[in-house]
Order: structure tokens, then C-alpha cells, then sequence
């Protein structure tokens, strides 16, 4: 399973409701206690105990906030750039658009790539999804939603289905047919539902989960199949608007970006919040894992993008720029990690060297913002798509 | 659980970080120090103060921030578009122009931040005043905005006009210099905030962001967060250096394999239109190529993760008589990552096959876990094989894989690996290939691994080459 971040989630009865769950661990007046994450709530929501207020449990989560900034910083004896001066600096960077895709009627809002390593799907405002042959920039499936806004869109990992949703507050799984004449819209799959908007959708290793966020808050898990709720997570205070999945083939963990400028890292199972960062100025656009699973970006509207490491459990780097006034929207790391891709809301691409910190070029071509950025499976290029309505190629 | 965002005005929350980074770049482009050099502009037969020309712009851009012409001039261009800088002789163009020509800064009263949204009174008022003052002075799309705006605020009209009037009498009691700059300011700020074509700024939040209010409720929620910090607080760290030193192993142990970063062989197929790197690399390959095979050796799931891998070490471990150990875990992961309706017999199956006592292919897993596991098999769910897997698992990879990667299979393989040779350049650059389109995954396998294997050999005589 996981060689990484592994985390040793009990399986059990519930001290609460003797059910056999997975159990969150968890400590209550210094005494452990292992309850499943729907006593944790249902405690959660019984009112205060006598003699809290709503300000004195306030107060309370302050302290062990700053008690938890304490610890983090206890082990932090390097700065990342430090530890970068022996490498070389990367030299000249060239970067041009390969292939310019044209076809979407309006904004391009989010775009995911097929572990083909060259077909992608791509949703705009307009409500319409489209699968292109990005290489020879054929179109091969459109799909119009019911709704305007397709903030999110996802390839199957089989390469067989593909996941949108936005405005319509669910996501649908439409199987991508052969036939030219058949009507994908017909064999639609509802299968998420949200109070609100769907930000985000991911597969997980399979074309038989989905991991979902939205607008309410809430991150959650379901079974493509029945539509069935697996796991639901929350702790998020606002809008969520981004989630990426943990690199490792076995792992169990996602982290997730939202507008209360917060990161979490959940555990799939348990559905407990594992990790907390806050240190962003503003809303968290997107996250990306680093490609070993031990690090995470972030792209912001107070236009930086961060590095959170999760086992040192804080923040390690600040990608920014006085000339970058505008947030970053999206961010994706090159294969080997060393690059850092960010797309902002001034059209502009931003090329960072994660280790040094610096900027390695910037990339003109987007005639609005560049709303997502993608590298592909195999390294070998980048998707830009944008509210110019066109989406790009970078190799 | 239902969550407020704190936000009276969703849209200010929204553009407050970018505009107030541009103010602060704007107060120090006027410091008197530091700042832009402003002189004198004569336009026609009127002296305006405090102008400064686009270059002046471009050049100070240039050198506060280090960046190159294009991006000080891309920069620049944005304090444009919002409204912080107006053009003198063209008003009506707001584009940033790295020349001679003049901009002023504009005053607080009428940046964007300080003001917004352009409230529809004070436009009507604007116009009304652009009307007495000159009748037909109102071009083509004020006319219109001039006219709709009529119909729709038209219970306070009168108060508009008046309004209006009172300002062109104020007005004309001031200096000329000063009448021409303050109209020259309004006139700016109209041209951001209310242009022919709708603008993006009216967008310069996504519809939905904060536009949409839930109720919140306190208790709940910072219950929630209290046990979370409890949680966070026991957990173990890592001193900073190793897990910084880490990332820079990482990189440079990848670094040969990131295309972007070092390229790769044959060549790029985004670049050079030749699709040969992907039909080498493909999963049904005869013979792999050798970055592929070391890269296998950088962890166990790498090696897990590419399909041709996973074989090559099935064959391994069959040698070994312990090929069970790969099946089991291959059957749990499918068990964690399938369809929950299956769950059951699935678990069911792989019960049978390796975990009960005189199975075919039954595993060997400490005692402690297997009983855990079989009780829990009483009441099957996603998880439940977890441990088991967690065991096979942890065993594979400290004891097969290691040998493995020392065996004569490995350095067999790895010796006969290829090495592309780079696709010589085009003798006619600008001759384009052709694009070939390739089978969709959502073909049937069969057909899609044919296709495969029939590419790659009507190329292999051409450009790889052997060690």
C-alpha cells in the first residue's frame, strides 16, 4: 500500500455506537477516544458542554492553533533555497505553444487529460464538454449539459467515461461511445449531489469512485455504479475549490483547497481532516501534489503559489513575484517536480524552479485568463486552457 | 453542515488582494523619491501637470521589479485596463504604450477599489452633465446607455439633472488647469467602469465564488475544528532538512525522465510531429526502453505502476514460487477500487483463493492479522482485506523486490533495453508531418493492443537502436 504518508487508521466498534467503522482517533480531556465519524458529529453537534460558550470554545481552538504553529516550527532548521544553493540554476527556458484548440463557444473553465497521454477533455461556460485528440486536434466526443458553468470535468482512468458537473450541483459520469450517431447525453450517470456547486472532480484509481467538491463546503466520495454516498468530509468553512489526489498508487489521502484560505488533507476512509494548513492571504484556487507525495502547491488569489511538505507538516516555499499582482488560478508540477506551472488571472504563465524558488520564465499567448494547467501523464507537454476560449499546447 | 462566507460584498472580497498590490505599486511609482519623474504636458493650448510619458512607466517597471520589456509593458498595461493610469491624448484607448506618450495617475477618489460598482446615478449624472454641455457630445453607446438609463431610473430624473447642473456651475467657478484635469479624471474613469463593450472587470469574480450566501452555524463548526486541532497536535514531524533534502533527490533522480525538463528521445512528439516516443513507450511493447526499466528501480511502486513491470515481476516471483503474494494484492486492490454492489463476492473469492486454510494459493500472513481479518470477513466491507494487503504488501517490498532488481531477469532486461537514437532534424524545417490519429481507449482492448504492437514494428527498423 501506501510507501509514503501512511497513516494507521484503527478498524473497530465505535466507542459510541459499537458499530464496526473506521474510527477516528482522536483526544478529549487527554483521555483517547475512538469514535467513527458519525458520533464525532453527532457529538459535535449537541451544543456546548456547560459552561462554553461559543467564544470560550473559540478562544480554546486559538491556543491550539498557535500551540500548533509552536511545534511546526520547532523542527524547521532549513529553508528550502538554502538546501537548493548546490544544485545549478536551470538555464534558458523555451516553452511555445504546440497546439492551439479551438472550438469551445465560451469560456474554458476546467480540462483534465486521458492516461493516453494525448487525448484531453475540456468544459466551458457555455455548458458544453468536448474529448479532443489534443495531438491532431480533432474533436472526438461533445457532450452538452444541461447547465452553463462546467467547472469541473474528469477522464476515466480506462479512458472510457468522462465526469463533469458545475452549476447544477452534481457530477455526471457520460460513457464516451464509438458510435458517431449515438447520443452520449443518453447514457448519462448522475451521480454525485451537492447544495451546491460542483468546484472539482477526480476519479480515484478506478472508473468506480469519484471524489467530488463544492461550493457547500463539503468534500465527498461515491460509488459511480449506484450513485451511492462512501464517505462524506467536512471541515472546511467555505467554498471548496479544488482537491487533488495523493500520487500513490495504494494512497488513502487527498488534500483540498477552498475560499476560507485553507488546505486540508484528508483520509479517505475515516474521512478525518488529517492535516490543516493555513497560511494563505486569500482563496485557495487550486492544490497539486508533488509528484513523490510528500509536498503539496498551492495557486492563490493573493498571487503566490505555496509548498506545504506533509511530513514536516508546514509550509516550506513562497513562489512570488512584486511584478505578479494577480491571483493564480491553477498550478501543476512537471514530471520530475522540479518545475512549477501556474496559471494567473493577468493571462500570463508562470514558470517556477520549486527549488530555488525562482522564476523561470513567463509564457504570453492567452488573450483572457488562464483558468487550468495541466501537465500531461507523460510529461511530455502542458495544457493551458483559458476564458479566451481556446486551450493550448506548451512543449 | 452549511457555511457562510463572511462577506457583505462578495465582489470586493474577491478583487481586494490584486488591487490592493497595485495601489501599493502605484504609491510608489509616485514617491518622490523613488518614484516616476513627472513634468509638464502641454495639450493644445492648456499646461497639465504631472504627466509622465509610457516609457517612463516601462523603464521604472523594469527596474523595481527585474523583469524583461514584454511583461514591464504587460504590467503596465493592467494599471491601464483598472483605471490607475489614464492616457492623456487618446483617452478612448486604453492601451499602455512604451513611447512618448502621456498618462497621468488617476486620484484615489476614482480608483476602482474605492469605487465600486459604478453606481448607476453617478453615471446618469455624468452624462446628463456631457449633454448641457454640449448637446451632441454623447457618442453612439453613451447615447444609448444615456437613453436606457432614462427609462429606468426615470422617478429620479429630475434629481439627476439637477445634480448635474449644480456640478457644471462648480465646475466653472475653478481654474481652467484644474477644470480640464478633473474632467480629464472623470472622463478616465467612466471610459474603465462603463466602456461600448461589457468588460471583464464585471467579471473579475467567477459567477459563483461568494455570490451565494449559506447559513453557518458557529457551535458546530468550531466543535469540529477544536477535536481537528487535537488531532493535528499529536502527529509526528520530520525535521526540515531531511524532508527538503528529499525533494532535491527527487528531482535530480528524475530528472532524465522529465521530457520538459531534458527531453526525450526520439524527440518530442508535441514538437517534431513524430509519435515514435509514445509507440516505444507504449504498454505492450516487445522491448521496453532502458530510462523505462531504471526507472523501475527508483521504488517498488514504480515498478507496481507500469503495467510491463508488474509482469516482469510476476515472472520473477513465479520463479520463486511465491507469485501468490502479487495475485492477493492485485485482488484486494480490486476489491478497494471496485464497484461496492460486488464487494461481497469478490471478498468472498479472494477468501477462497488465498486466506482459507488448504487454499490454492494462499498467502502467508502473521497470525495476529489473519485472525483480525477473518473476523472481519463476517461482515465484508471495502476495507477489510486493508491489513492483509498491508502486510503482502510490505513484504514484497522489502524481501522480492530488492532481489528482484539484483536478479539475472532485471539486469537481462535492463542490458537489452534500447536506447532511442534522437530523430535527426527535417532537412525542410517548415515541412510538417503528418498527424496521425491514434485508436480511442474506449475501443476495445484487443483491437487498441494490436494496433499497438503493429505500429511499433514498421518502425523498429528505422530509428531505435540496440546497445
Amino acid at each position: 500500500m501506501c510507501d509514503q504518508t501512511f497513516l494507521a487508521i484503527t478498524f473497530g466498534p465505535c466507542d459510541n455506537c459499537s458499530q464496526n467503522k473506521p474510527l477516528m482517533n482522536i483526544y478529549l480531556k487527554n483521555e483517547p477516544i475512538n469514535y467513527c465519524s458519525l458520533c464525532v458529529e453527532l457529538m459535535a453537534c449537541q451544543g456546548l458542554a456547560k459552561g462554553e460558550t461559543t467564544n470560550t470554545l473559540k478562544a480554546e481552538s486559538e491556543s491550539l492553533k498557535a500551540k500548533l504553529e509552536e511545534e511546526r516550527a520547532k523542527l524547521h532548521d532549513v529553508e528550502l533555497h538554502q538546501v537548493a544553493e548546490k544544485i545549478d540554476a536551470l538555464g534558458q527556458f523555451v516553452m511555445k505553444t504546440r497546439r492551439t484548440l479551438k472550438g469551445h463557444g465560451n469560456k474554458v473553465l476546467c480540462m483534465d487529460w486521458c492516461r493516453d497521454k494525448r487525448r484531453i477533455v475540456s468544459s466551458s461556460q457555455d455548458g458544453k464538454v468536448i474529448v479532443w485528440d489534443a495531438y491532431t486536434t480533432n474533436k472526438e466526443h461533445a457532450v452538452t449539459m444541461p447547465c452553463t458553468w462546467v467547472m469541473a470535468c474528469a477522464y476515466a482512468p480506462s479512458g472510457c467515461a468522462v465526469a463533469c458537473g458545475g452549476l447544477d450541483n452534481k457530477c455526471s459520469v457520460y460513457p464516451l461511445s464509438l458510435d458517431k450517431n449515438e447520443n452520449l447525453a443518453a447514457k448519462k450517470k448522475s451521480v454525485a449531489m451537492h447544495t451546491n456547486y460542483l468546484s472539482s472532480c477526480s476519479f480515484t484509481n478506478s472508473d468506480m469512485q469519484i471524489l467530488t467538491s463544492s461550493g457547500d463546503g463539503t468534500c465527498a466520495l461515491w460509488d459511480v455504479e449506484s450513485g451511492q454516498l462512501l464517505q462524506s468530509f467536512h471541515g472546511h468553512s467555505a467554498d471548496v475549490l479544488s482537491l487533488d489526489l495523493a500520487p500513490s498508487e495504494t494512497g488513502n489521502t487527498f488534500v483540498s483547497g477552498g475560499c476560507d484560505k485553507k488546505a486540508n488533507v484528508w483520509d479517505m476512509r475515516s474521512g478525518q481532516n488529517v492535516q490543516s494548513f493555513e497560511t494563505h492571504e486569500s482563496d485557495i484556487n487550486n492544490v497539486k501534489y508533488y509528484p513523490s507525495g510528500d509536498a503539496f502547491a498551492t495557486g492563490s488569489d493573493d498571487a503566490t503559489c505555496r509548498l506545504y511538505d506533509l511530513r514536516a507538516d508546514r509550509e516550506v516555499a513562497i513562489y512570488s513575484k512584486d511584478s505578479i499582482i494577480f491571483g493564480a488560478s491553477s498550478v501543476d508540477f512537471s514530471l520530475s517536480g522540479r518545475l512549477l506551472f501556474a496559471g494567473y488571472n493577468d493571462y500570463t504563465i508562470n514558470v517556477w524552479d520549486v527549488l530555488k524558488g525562482t522564476r523561470v520564465a513567463i509564457l504570453f499567448g492567452h488573450e483572457n485568463r488562464v483558468s487550468t494547467v495541466r501537465v500531461s501523464p507523460d510529461g511530455t507537454a502542458f495544457c493551458s486552457g483559458s476564458w479566451d476560449n481556446t486551450l493550448r499546447i506548451w512543449a | 453542515m452549511t457555511i457562510n462566507t463572511l462577506s457583505q460584498d462578495g465582489v470586493q472580497r474577491q478583487q481586494m488582494p490584486c488591487l490592493t498590490k497595485m495601489e501599493r505599486m502605484i504609491i510608489s511609482m509616485q514617491d518622490p523619491d523613488m518614484g516616476i519623474k513627472l513634468r509638464n504636458q502641454r495639450l493644445l493650448i492648456t499646461v497639465i501637470p504631472h504627466a509622465m510619458t509610457g516609457l517612463d512607466i516601462v523603464e521604472w517597471l523594469i527596474k523595481k521589479c527585474s523583469i524583461s520589456d514584454e511583461e514591464a509593458l504587460h504590467v503596465g498595461q493592467l494599471f491601464v485596463k483598472y483605471g490607475y493610469i489614464y492616457p492623456l491624448k487618446e483617452p478612448r484607448n486604453l492601451i499602455l504604450k512604451a513611447d512618448d506618450s502621456s498618462y497621468r495617475f488617476q486620484t484615489p477618489y476614482y480608483w476602482m477599489s474605492t469605487r465600486w460598482p459604478a453606481s448607476e446615478l453617478d453615471y446618469a449624472i455624468y452624462l446628463a452633465k456631457k449633454n448641457i454641455r454640449k448637446q451632441g457630445e454623447l457618442i453612439e453607446y453613451e447615447k444609448e446607455c444615456y437613453n436606457a438609463l432614462h427609462k429606468r431610473i426615470n422617478h429620479t430624473w429630475d434629481f439627476v439633472v439637477m445634480q448635474a447642473r449644480e456640478q457644471l456651475r462648480a465646475s466653472k467657478q475653478r481654474r481652467k488647469g484644474d477644470r480640464i484635469v478633473l474632467e480629464c479624471q472623470e472622463q478616465a474613469y467612466w471610459l474603465v467602469n462603463r466602456p461600448p463593450v461589457s468588460p471583464e472587470h464585471y467579471k473579475l469574480t467567477t459567477l459563483t465564488k461568494n455570490t451565494i450566501a449559506i447559513t453557518y452555524c458557529a457551535v458546530k463548526y468550531n466543535q469540529i475544528f477544536f477535536l481537528s486541532c487535537l488531532f493535528f497536535l499529536a502527529r509526528n514531524r520530520v525535521k526540515s532538512s531531511i524532508c527538503l533534502e528529499s525533494y532535491v533527490k527527487y528531482c535530480e533522480q528524475y530528472q532524465p525522465h522529465d521530457p520538459i525538463m531534458q527531453g526525450c528521445l526520439p524527440s518530442n512528439p508535441w514538437i517534431t510531429d513524430d509519435i515514435m516516443f509514445w509507440n516505444m513507450n507504449s504498454e505492450t511493447v516487445a522491448l521496453p526502453t532502458k530510462l523505462r526499466v531504471e526507472r523501475w528501480s527508483f521504488s517498488f511502486m514504480e515498478l507496481l505502476n507500469d503495467q510491463m513491470g508488474r509482469k516482469e515481476f510476476l515472472t520473477y516471483l513465479e520463479k520463486e514460487f511465491s507469485a501468490e503474494n502479487l495475485c492477493f494484492w492485485q485482488a484486494c486492490e480490486d476489491v478497494r477500487h471496485g464497484e461496492t454492489a460486488k464487494i461481497p463476492e469478490k471478498v468472498d473469492e479472494v477468501y477462497k483463493q488465498f486466506l482459507a486454510p488448504g487454499a490454492s494459493r494462499w498467502v502467508n500472513i502473521d497470525s495476529k492479522t489473519m485472525e483480525k481479518t477473518l473476523e472481519g470477513l463476517k461482515r465484508p466491507h471495502r476495507f477489510v482485506l486493508d491489513d492483509a494487503q498491508m502486510h503482502i504488501y510490505f513484504l514484497m517490498k522489502k524481501d522480492s523486490y530488492p532481489r528482484y532488481l539484483k536478479s539475472e531477469l532485471y539486469k537481462n532486461l535492463l542490458a537489452r533495453a534500447i536506447v532511442p537514437q534522437e530523430t535527426k532534424k527535417s532537412v525542410f524545417p517548415f515541412m510538417r508531418r503528418q498527424r496521425h490519429s491514434s485508436p480511442s481507449p474506449a475501443l476495445a482492448t484487443q483491437t487498441a493492443e494490436d494496433d499497438g504492437k503493429a505500429k511499433y514494428s514498421n518502425s523498429n527498423s528505422g530509428t531505435a537502436s540496440r546497445l
